[in-house]
């Protein structure tokens, strides 16, 4: 167990090391000078020489690569350009909103996906299943900001139901989570599609298998045959399907907190592209990268609690 | 009493190229405390037979005739979802073959155990001791510790034992064993023969043991149905069948049985041909096509003859002798 989590530690660190290069030279090869983006057009030149040589840009190229690289592991990812803040602080400010975000989207898609998938396996080929299919699809084809234009349109504009725009006030929970309602759906009703499909079709090889037959032959009430003995089974293939959707939904994350204006990473790099503040844009992307990796790490951790074959396999 | 008692049954599966006759006019008993081997090659209907008692037929079979009476008082055709789950488990269990996938691999053994009790009142250390004791009965070492394990951490025979024992937990009257021993190697299975054997003369239940290979059933079983294209072509004790084969299947059947070669020969024996499409069954005898004593009436219904009582064959020439040696 112990040694598997090291191994995929440095896994990860390999992941995110791979992902720092990348990410330096896009970032690198796009066109534009941070220094006079920074001081505007009537900056002149000395002062513009003067950022440069202290935002290291006139440094070899492997040069920035090296100081980018061992300052992101020891946390330093430098300093906005506006501000002069440490763009870890602006980072980790945002972090927990996009967080709660994403943690919505799974609720709203695990919370839908697997009854609906459960539903539509146990009665295949009927009205319901079909009906389920049609939806799944359809949810899966809209982009999500569609559905974060609709969904505020219809219950914040028109029914009034729920708050149109911001993340709530400070300090208040409830105020909160109302806010969060319309934008992690946005985030995760598409996903609610995906899991319909993969835990119907997990579900359906899963009740075929010989060991249902055998909980049926015992007369298991269906209920438990349905939910403890096959779906407890039929869930592995979503959780890490979840994982790998989780990259997903960070994008779309960036949609939903521009639509509902709410602060974010989303709303953070949005705004950082816009006004060409390389320095957190690197750092945002790094951070939801490293987050992308551990959550999948924790999807394949919660796939060892579940399925003890796995378990005794790490 | 009788046990089972399955009356002309007749199960049809409607298929994309017509309706398939699974099971014709099948007729035999399960007597109390008996146990009852039933034999015949892949496909002769031996896991729909299963399915039909169980109420467990795949969603486009069902029962157009005949009846399952199940301890003179149930009448499993016609029972409802809810009285058949009730007597799923605690009246008819179930060993199937496969002991690799028998088991759900991500719930623990004893998890599993105390479930299929779930109709008792039981407390929940009292099912627990019972899980343990019928996994001491069939000598799963360190009965306690292997509640908590998983299916994969056990060995294949292993498995099939907890199977047994998950059985026979329930005191079934009527215990379904499905092939339980194909799957094992020969020494596991003659162990896990006497096992099934000592334990149903244990709880005293019957047995209905589905198995191709007819040394097993001679060692085992009381009586005995040969099965072919999903009809009972004969059925006796075990010494009629196996001493005095009336139907031209059985007796061919018995010669392919590897352990009955008494020369070394190249080539084992087989029964030329293939069974018929059940889409299509022929309106004669369903064996003619393979036959080696065919006659011209058996292109119509042959009739169930009966050789002495309870030895039944469904052939025309049942009770003409049969020549001596001349069939090798």
């Amino acid at each position: 167990m112990l040694t598997y989590f090291v191994k995929r530690l440095g896994l990860a660190a390999v992941i995110v090391s791979v992902a720092m290069f990348l990410l330096f030279c896009m970032i690198y090869l796009i066109p534009g000078d941070p220094a006079s983006v920074a001081l505007g057009p009537r900056a002149t030149e000395e002062m513009r020489a003067a950022l440069r040589e202290k935002m290291g840009l006139n440094q070899p190229v492997i040069l920035q690569f090296w100081n980018f690289y061992v300052g992101a592991w020891t946390g330093d990812l430098g300093e906005e350009v506006l501000s002069g803040r440490p763009v870890m602080t602006v980072v980790l400010e945002q972090l927990p909103f996009t967080l709660a975000l994403i943690a919505g989207g799974i609720t709203w898609s695990v919370a839908l996906g697997i009854p609906l998938g459960c539903w539509a396996a146990v009665s295949r080929g009927s009205t319901a299943d079909r009906i389920v299919g049609i939806l799944s699809v359809a949810v899966i084809a809209v982009p999500s900001f569609v559905i974060a234009i609709y969904a505020l349109l219809i219950f914040a504009v028109q029914l009034r139901w729920l708050p149109a725009i911001g993340a709530g006030e400070p300090g208040n929970l409830g105020d909160q989570l109302t806010h969060l309602i319309l934008p992690s759906l946005a985030v995760g009703l598409g996903w609610v599609g995906y899991i319909a499909r993969m835990v119907r079709a997990s579900m359906l090889e899963v009740l075929e298998a010989s060991h249902i037959r055998t909980a049926r032959a015992f007369g298991l009430p269906d209920r438990m045959i349905t939910y403890r003995y096959a779906l407890s089974i039929a869930i592995l293939p979503t959780v890490t399907l979840l994982g790998v959707g989780i990259g997903q939904m960070l994008s779309s994350a960036v949609f939903a907190e521009i639509v509902f204006a709410r602060p974010g990473v989303g709303k953070l790099v949005y705004d950082a592209i816009l006004t060409r503040n390389f320095p957190v844009v690197t750092g945002t992307v790094l951070v939801t990268t490293v987050l992308f990796v551990l959550l999948n790490l924790v999807a394949d951790l919660i796939i060892g609690a579940l399925d003890p074959r796995v378990r005794s396999s790490f | 009493m009788t046990t089972l008692a399955i009356n002309n049954l007749n199960v049809t599966f409607s298929t994309e190229a017509g309706p398939l006759h699974a099971l014709k006019n099948v007729t035999f008993d399960i007597p109390e405390n008996r146990i009852v081997g039933i034999v015949g090659e892949s496909g002769c209907g031996k896991s729909t037979l299963i399915n039909a008692i169980l109420g467990l037929l795949a969603d486009n079979g069902t029962v157009d005739d005949g009846s399952i009476l199940f301890e003179g008082a149930d009448e499993l055709t016609t029972l409802s979802a809810s009285r058949m789950r009730d007597l799923r488990g605690p009246r008819i269990s179930t060993v199937f073959q496969d002991p690799m996938g028998a088991l759900n691999p991500v719930i623990s053994v004893g998890r599993q155990m105390i479930n299929i009790q779930y109709r008792s009142d039981l407390s929940k250390e009292e099912k627990t001791q019972r899980a343990i004791d019928m996994l001491e009965l069939v000598r799963i070492p360190d009965a306690r510790a292997a509640l908590g394990r998983y299916p994969h951490q056990f060995s294949g025979g292993m498995k099939q034992r907890i199977a047994i024992a998950m059985a026979l937990m329930m005191e079934p009257a009527l215990l379904i064993a499905d092939e339980p021993t194909t799957a094992l190697d020969a020494t596991l299975e003659v162990t896990t023969i006497e096992l099934l054997k000592d334990l149903q003369q244990e709880i005293g239940c019957s047995v209905m043991f589905i198995s191709h290979h007819l040394g097993v059933i001679a060692e085992l079983c009381d009586d005995v149905v040969v099965m072919y294209a999903g009809e009972v072509v004969e059925r006796g004790t075990t010494r009629q069948i196996f001493q005095n084969p009336r139907h031209p299947y059985t007796a061919r059947l018995l010669e392919c049985d590897p352990a009955r070669q008494s020369e070394r020969t190249r080539h084992l024996p087989t029964i030329p041909g293939e069974i018929p499409d059940l889409r299509a069954r022929p309106p004669g005898c369903i064996f003619a096509n393979r036959c080696h004593r065919v006659q011209p009436a058996c292109t119509a219904p042959p009739p169930d003859a009966v050789i002495v009582d309870g030895h039944i064959a469904r052939c025309f020439v049942a009770n003409e002798p049969t020549e001596v040696g001349g069939i090798a």
